[in-house]
């Protein structure tokens, strides 16, 4: 059976509040969170990860042109954000 | 008796709750911005309601680690009562002061309106006012109220009479039908084993004055204030 492991996140250069807002606390707040090594974190990003499994009748083929339809259709919105997969084959 | 009410960036309901602890019940009252490290001059600490740091991550997640938590964490830990009101619950939640955790509403909605919550353990700091399951009226504001616990957690909740509000009927009936969010056994409120934590998806605040059309919320507030 095969599996797709999609992650959806913004753009470069698209404003992610979210994810700003997170990194700023992980700096501003180090000691709280991080003991050291704050200094050397550049960027946070934030993403969304679907798993999307398939029926036993679907070959590889079929599992790539689907996932990439419903990214391209929902699980994304192509204006601000980029989506990469990886498929794999799983036992049920 | 002196109360500070934290404000985080994005609490909104900061304003209500000192409003009503100034000059609904007469108490001395400051504000704590979030980012002070000295609680040495307060009674007791309150978490207001909100939308601190937007919700990013999980609620109260980054809340969690504003330079004042830690402070707000060791005046629990040395007995300090601390109340959490709706975000501020969730706060306590991701800080560990409380157990489980506080989900999406199984509906999906957001959901503002008045229920009714029974009064479990009137035993506590916060609830001697009240009467053994006196029924409560008081509004909730809320997307994030559905409480959740493994069974472990659960049972030792119960075991230790720390269920200490469950929304129920106007009659007191603990139904799923009064249940506005999904949470596990009905859960409104509950406290650290402790009994000086209490996290409430309610808001108290704003159950305080006959003419918002409740007065139930101050019984917590007068409680804490050591009133009858």
């Amino acid at each position: 059976m095969w599996l797709a492991k999609v992650i959806v996140s913004y753009k470069t250069g698209i404003l992610d509040p979210e994810a700003k807002a997170i990194y700023n606390a992980l700096i501003s707040f180090h000691e709280g969170i991080l003991s050291e090594g704050y200094q050397d974190i550049n960027k946070i990003e934030v993403g969304k990860y679907f798993q999307i499994s398939f029926s036993d009748t679907v070959n590889r083929e079929k599992a790539e042109e689907l996932t990439k339809q419903a990214c391209d259709k929902i699980l994304s919105n192509p204006v601000i954000q980029k989506y990469k997969f990886q498929l794999e084959e799983v036992s049920k | 008796m002196k109360l500070g009410v934290v404000v985080f960036p994005g609490s909104n309901c900061d304003h209500d709750t000192y409003h009503v602890l100034k000059k609904v019940v007469k108490a001395k009252v400051e504000y704590i911005w979030h980012k002070e490290t000295g609680l040495n001059f307060f009674d007791a600490i309150i978490l207001p309601g909100g939308f601190t740091y937007g919700d990013y991550l999980r609620v109260g997640a980054v809340a969690r680690f504003s330079p004042v938590m830690k402070e707000v964490v060791k005046f629990a830990n040395s007995g300090g009562p601390v109340l959490g009101i709706c975000n501020g619950f969730q706060i306590l939640l991701e800080a560990g002061l409380l157990p489980g955790s506080l989900i999406t509403n199984d509906h999906l909605r957001f959901r503002c309106q008045d229920v009714y919550i029974k009064v479990a353990n009137n035993k506590s700091c916060f609830t001697k006012c009240y009467e053994s399951n006196q029924v409560l009226k008081m509004p909730i504001a809320h997307y994030s109220g559905n409480y959740f616990a493994d069974k472990e957690t659960i049972e030792k909740l119960e075991g230790e009479d720390s269920i200490v509000f469950q929304y129920c009927s106007s009659n007191g009936d603990v139904v799923p039908e009064a249940n506005p969010n999904g949470s596990m056994l009905n859960i409104a409120g509950i406290l650290n084993e402790d009994k000086n934590v209490l996290g409430m998806m309610p808001h108290p605040e704003r159950a305080a004055e006959k003419i918002l059309g409740s007065e139930d919320g101050l019984g917590i507030f007068n409680s804490l204030l050591g009133k009858n």
